[in-house]
């Protein structure tokens, strides 16, 4: 390892540098400036004034909004993981290493396929007149009104996180010592415990982490709750939408942001502490 | 492996839950196929008569092409860029260890966790700020800074399978810092590189929030099928939704079999 900065270092490791400061850092960082500033006939003028904070704060919206966003990641972030639990077991343990192989090609690509349009067409099968209501109009069955509901924007959650958290459940599963449940079982303990105290606490860190990207996500998403679930009550994703796209409201929308950092900051932490704790032992 | 804890019920229930699972991940690109080709107005079943109208009529509509041309153009530049970038980021992982190493790796690699509201948020007011908002170029400089991540993330991968020897025994035999490079680093990551262009032009072809808020009138196709989604309920959406399934799955399929065969070479070079 040669330690001199010279300039063939400098061109592969500055470029990036300066590209993810300017571009990365001063945005999020003028976000914070930008919510002490205020609006005069829907102007926006240099301040240091806290008015924005002490409206948003005050707005009992604002704090439904919040409270709900964070109940709908929370409850995302945990029907995901159980869903998605069996999936990654299945493929960890029961695929031989060519089909899982496959599994894993064809998780990766919804992931990078568009959330956008496949959340347009789960419309098609949740609308009134949708696939579901014409199948149950088949067998005699009264249709049900499946969109703008809770559980339509929790099918907008699941289309969003269910690949990256088998994915990430799976690369932790996979690691798992496996004379580990191989001795379980000849102790003559059942499939079930089993899986409850040897599998799923070997892999605590990666379900934990996939965990985490399902709030992270779920918690940022303005498409399902707008498409899916119909926009009313409102989410904080949509309230920076809709305050950003009417009048020059901006420095409130970045207090929204703002919050959201912190509260994601916050619960990131929370969760990778929980994920290590007892660990290194 | 004895016996124990085996029934043929759960193994197949649990085969049963995987193909369940790919089921409900790939029902909405299949619906989207589907009804594209479907002549019924509403979808629905029963499906109506076969037709491609919905294809003539999104291929008779200027707009679609300009949202096409755009996200061509911006896609192209972002994979380019972002794969220049991120291959640099993944060397200087590889090969340096210096102060400060934890943050350039975290401004590596945080910006796709960052919800793209908040950064649509941040870019619109910050690039508005410095004149830049509202064009092309505004969706391409928000484009990088979340797909460089993806790219320096694979090669970074590839990297790790080389030996770091392989490069010091190149300066020995007599070969420049850059030489090596050239003849050395970048050869071997190749795959990876391929890899990263298709992947990142893949995320940069599906981008709508970040691109709704700092795009302007220069709407990538995305944010078309935005504006679409909140005026009518039109089978349009479908023709066009089918055209970029194909589209951004082609490319990672692409990437994909690059990203598996590159690590087969490599198994296959070690055994050896």
């Amino acid at each position: 390892m040669r330690k001199r900065i010279t300039l063939y270092s400098l061109t592969f490791s500055l470029p990036l540098l300066l590209w993810q400061l300017v571009f990365f850092v001063f945005p999020l960082a003028f976000l914070v400036a930008l919510s002490f500033w205020t609006v005069k006939n829907f102007r926006m003028e240099p301040a240091f004034d806290t008015i924005n904070w002490v409206t948003m704060y005050g707005r009992s919206v604002f704090w439904q909004s919040y409270g709900l966003t964070l109940a709908l990641a929370a409850g995302a972030s945990v029907l995901t993981s159980i869903l998605a639990f069996p999936c990654s077991f299945a493929i960890a343990f029961k695929l031989t290493p060519k089909m899982r192989q496959l599994a894993i090609f064809m998780m990766v690509i919804p992931f990078f396929t568009s959330y956008l349009v496949r959340v347009y067409s789960w419309q098609i099968f949740l609308s009134d007149n949708g696939i579901i209501n014409g199948l149950l109009g088949l067998t005699g069955l009264e249709p049900i009104g499946m969109l703008n509901t809770v559980f339509a924007t929790m099918i907008g959650y699941l289309t969003l996180c269910f690949p990256l958290v088998v994915l990430l459940q799976l690369f932790s599963l996979m690691f798992i010592d496996r004379t580990l449940i191989e001795a379980a079982h000849n102790l003559r303990c059942g499939r079930l415990r089993t899986v409850f105290e040897v599998v799923i606490p070997s892999a605590r860190v990666g379900l934990v982490v996939a965990a985490l990207f399902a709030f992270i996500l779920s918690f940022g998403d303005f498409v399902s709750p707008v498409y899916l679930g119909g926009g009313d009550p409102t989410t904080l994703s949509i309230l920076i939408t809709d305050t950003t796209k009417s009048g020059q409201q901006w420095p409130r929308a970045a207090v929204i942001a703002l919050t959201m950092i912190g509260t994601l900051l916050a619960v990131a932490f929370a969760a990778i502490s929980f994920a290590y704790k007892g660990r290194g032992k | 492996m004895n016996n124990f804890n085996r029934s043929k019920f759960v193994e197949f229930g649990l085969r049963f839950y995987i193909l369940l699972s790919f089921g409900f991940v790939f029902a909405p690109i299949a619906a989207s196929f589907v009804f594209s080709f479907n002549s019924d107005r509403f979808p629905s079943i029963p499906l109506g008569s076969f037709s491609t109208e919905w294809y003539q009529a999104v291929a008779t509509d200027p707009l679609v092409w300009d949202g096409l041309r755009n996200t061509l153009f911006v896609g192209f530049i972002v994979s380019v860029v972002s794969t220049i970038l991120g291959f640099g980021a993944a060397y200087t992982d590889f090969r340096y260890r210096f102060f400060g190493k934890s943050v350039y790796m975290a401004l590596a690699l945080l910006p796709p966790t960052i919800p793209v509201v908040i950064m649509g948020l941040a870019m619109l007011a910050y690039l508005s700020r410095i004149n830049l908002s509202g064009q092309s170029i505004s969706v391409i400089i928000s484009h990088i800074v979340i797909c460089s991540p993806f790219a320096m993330a694979i090669t970074r991968l590839r990297l790790s399978q080389m030996d770091p020897d392989l490069e010091a025994a190149a300066w020995n035999l007599g070969a420049s810092e850059w030489a090596a490079m050239r003849y050395v680093i970048v050869p071997f990551a190749l795959p990876a590189i391929f890899g990263a262009l298709f992947i990142t032009m893949a995320v940069s072809f599906d981008e709508f929030a970040i691109s709704w808020f700092v795009s302007g009138l220069n709407e990538t196709l995305p944010v078309k099928v935005l504006g679409f989604l909140q005026g009518q309920v039109s089978p349009r959406i479908n023709a066009i939704g089918t055209f970029v399934f194909v589209t951004s799955m082609t490319l990672v399929i692409i990437a994909q079999i690059l990203l598996t065969r590159q690590m087969r070479d490599t198994n296959i070079v070690a055994k050896d």
